[in-house]
């Protein structure tokens, strides 16, 4: 009676991500019809709208695309420019990227994991409900999220949209007093992202494991941020300059996001689980015994896990950020002049959400002649809909509003960023209710 | 014991997107210390980024970030502003219609052919426009992001029913109070402080960088003589009408102060 009828899991605004989406499951029977999971936050025309504009102004409009992770469109931005114009940075200005990039991984993935995540595993609606049986929990997630932002702040002005980093280097550098000052609330985060490891190991985790391909930066020296090859557990090794010969965008009619495949082999996952996978040998002792502690190896292919593994990078980005501030020195200059000259460049970078790519082709009045850029999010896209494929199946038997929920959460899995995506999300799962069920 | 518990009430605040980048709602959730305060004095009604919980409205409050840039949206907005009380643009999106209102100049067709490869699929209006193009508004937060604390004032404020304390003088004043020297007579950079409304703390001159106007214009700008005096500095007019078509280009001081430099 319950087997042969279709319903649907539909979900008409996704909460807890970035932006605005919505899911749609078809399933007949136990076999799952049809998996949509629909952008439908309005295009905003970036690649377009930056033709014509001058290349110094590349990392301030591309911020725009998302509130969430400004510093991921700022970086990937300047760096595709410098590489285009032969471009040499002062060897403090990338320290000081990377710790640019440290300050938005606290933020957006203290975020992610104790206010958008977390509240699915314990059963809770949102993050102010976790509140009143988790107040400490709580507390220590604004902490952590407020250190992260103070890192941003510091070295770029504010916290969304900020304002100093330049192709070149920064308009202006902090001293070195300017960032001890923050040493002793970063000792507090290295043991507060550590606790995050150890908590965030104690929740329920659904058994679903996927065989993916990972895709992630791969430096000889650190974990990556805004310098590698790309590559993966499926042989990709390549520059960025080569990524749209082995990436393609194709348009859907239900998105108004671009899903991304490898060519001749299609979906494949971005982020944190696959810096992790690919990149374990390169995360500091402590990063990699916190992992361990939490029973998590590589290759982690439970995608659920992501908000350990998440908590891993937090525990890897207060150490990078420890490190870098007791290394500094001051450059030289804030920056490098950076004459108008014609030429193309990419560039890759790794932000909260995974890989970000960007492409410029400039004129000799150093205007942008074309832009080209692919968020991560639209590549992890098509992955998440082939999880809810797997996913949906198991829970035909479910009650509805438990199944949708679940569903939900195996999207949250991804950290979606819907503003990001839409240069992303609506669920419905549809199941047409069997007569009785 | 009715109308006493209607008298506790707290007030219903619900937050509503549109073509924007979400970094004005999380301006709200980056007020870490302020966030627990904000979130026992109100009922969080419908905030999607944040919560499951989507409640109907009415509500007390409505929060609007985001331009409209599509049919949908425009008919949309009519329903968010007949369910809330009081109705509040934040930010450059939802004020000015964002850096997203460079379309405005140029042919969204060609802009849809340029970024997706079946423009069949998409669905956009011609311009992005502000939300008070579409419904009356009660007040305009500016700012590309808004300032966490001129949220929180305005909330405030609008809770106990006065009048927010937010100023629409230029960034020239919150420079001089942090007694910085003049970048645009020190330096001679192109700077537009002069006409940009107050809120950031005059960061990009704090950070030796001229204002690129991520709060829209001042409450009375004098854009020709600023035009005039980049003239001095040595921009091309072309340059001239980018510098005021960034993030509130469609503002219609700085787009009047931007076509004009176009025409000569």
């Amino acid at each position: 009676m319950t087997g042969r009828a279709s319903r649907t899991i539909h979900v008409e605004t996704l909460a807890r991500v970035e932006g605005e989406g919505s899911l749609y499951i078809k399933l007949m029977g136990e076999r799952v019809a049809d998996v949509k999971l629909k952008i439908y936050e309005p295009p905003r025309f970036f690649e377009a709208l930056l033709r014509g504009r001058h290349f110094s102004e590349a990392p301030d409009i591309t911020a725009r695309i998302c509130g969430i992770c400004p510093i991921a469109y700022q970086m990937s931005a300047i760096h595709a420019i410098e590489r285009a114009l032969n471009i040499r940075i002062d060897p403090s200005v990338r320290l000081l990227r990377r710790l640019f990039y440290c300050g938005e991984w606290i933020e957006s993935h203290t975020l992610h994991v104790y206010m958008l995540h977390a509240p699915d595993f314990l059963g809770c609606q949102d993050v102010i409900e976790m509140a009143r049986d988790h107040r400490e929990v709580v507390e220590r997630a604004l902490r952590l999220k407020k250190i992260g932002n103070r890192i941003v702040q510091l070295l770029g002005g504010r916290e969304i949209h900020p304002i100093s980093a330049a192709v070149g280097g920064f308009y202006k550098v902090p001293t070195k007093n300017q960032l001890r000052e923050m040493v002793e609330d970063l000792e507090w985060a290295l043991e507060a992202s550590l606790e995050t490891v150890r908590w965030t190991g104690t929740l329920d985790f659904p058994d679903f494991e996927q065989d993916y391909e990972f895709v992630a930066l791969r430096h000889p020296d650190e974990y990556p941020f805004n310098e590698g090859r790309l590559v993966s557990n499926r042989g990709l090794d390549i520059d960025a300059a080569e990524y749209e010969d082995h990436f393609v965008e194709q348009h859907v009619k239900h998105s108004n996001a671009l899903h991304s495949v490898v060519r001749g082999r299609g979906s494949y996952l971005v982020g944190p689980l696959a810096r992790f996978n690919l990149n374990f040998d390169k995360l500091p002792e402590v990063a990699q015994k916190a992992a361990s502690e939490a029973k998590l190896r590589p290759p982690v292919k439970n995608p659920f896990r992501s908000i350990s593994v998440r908590a891993v990078e937090l525990v890897f980005a207060c150490a990078e950020a420890l490190r870098i501030i007791r290394e500094y020195e001051p450059p030289a200059l804030p920056r490098v002049e950076v004459p108008n000259r014609a030429a193309v460049g990419q560039a890759i970078t790794e932000a909260p959400r995974g890989i970000l790519y960007h492409r410029y082709a400039i004129d000799d009045k150093g205007l942008i002649i074309a832009a080209k850029i692919v968020p991560p999010t639209s590549q992890n896209q098509k992955r998440i809909e082939d999880d809810l494929r797997e996913y949906a199946a198991r829970l035909v038997a479910w009650p509805q509003e438990e199944a949708t929920w679940k569903c939900e959460q195996a999207i949250r899995n991804y950290d979606p960023c819907i503003s990001c995506a839409t240069h992303f999300l609506k669920l419905t799962v549809e199941r047409a209710e069997a007569d009785g069920l | 014991m009715s109308s006493k518990s209607k008298h506790n009430r707290k007030p219903k605040i619900a937050v509503f997107k549109f073509a924007s980048c979400d970094g004005c709602q999380l301006s709200l959730i980056d007020a870490e210390d302020e966030l627990l305060g904000v979130v026992g004095a109100v009922d969080i009604a419908y905030f999607p980024e944040v919560s499951r919980t989507m409640l109907k409205g009415p509500y007390d409050i409505g929060l609007v970030e985001g331009s409209v840039t599509t049919h949908g949206d425009a008919q949309r907005i009519q329903e968010v502003r007949r369910q809330c009380k009081t109705l509040v643009a934040i930010g450059a999106c939802a004020t000015a219609g964002g850096i997203q209102a460079l379309r405005n100049w140029k042919d969204v067709d060609e802009f849809i052919r340029v970024v997706y490869a079946t423009p069949q699929y998409i669905s956009t209006l011609k311009l992005s426009t502000p939300i008070a193009e579409h419904v009356p508004v009660d007040f305009e937060l500016r700012g590309c992001p808004i300032n966490k604390y001129q949220l929180i004032e305005l909330i405030t404020a609008t809770l106990i029913g006065r009048k927010p304390n937010i100023p629409a003088y230029s960034v020239c004043l919150e420079c001089k109070r942090k007694a910085n020297v003049c970048i645009a007579v020190a330096r001679g950079t192109a700077c537009l402080g002069p006409v940009t409304q107050a809120g950031c703390g005059a960061l990009c001159p704090s950070y030796d960088r001229g204002c690129y106007g991520c709060y829209g214009p001042m409450e009375t700008p004098n854009t020709a003589s600023l035009t005039d005096q980049f003239r001095v500095l040595g921009q091309t007019d072309e340059q001239i009408s980018q510098a005021f078509r960034g993030f509130n280009a469609w503002a219609w001081q700085f787009r009047k102060a931007s076509e004009e430099c176009e025409r000569k």
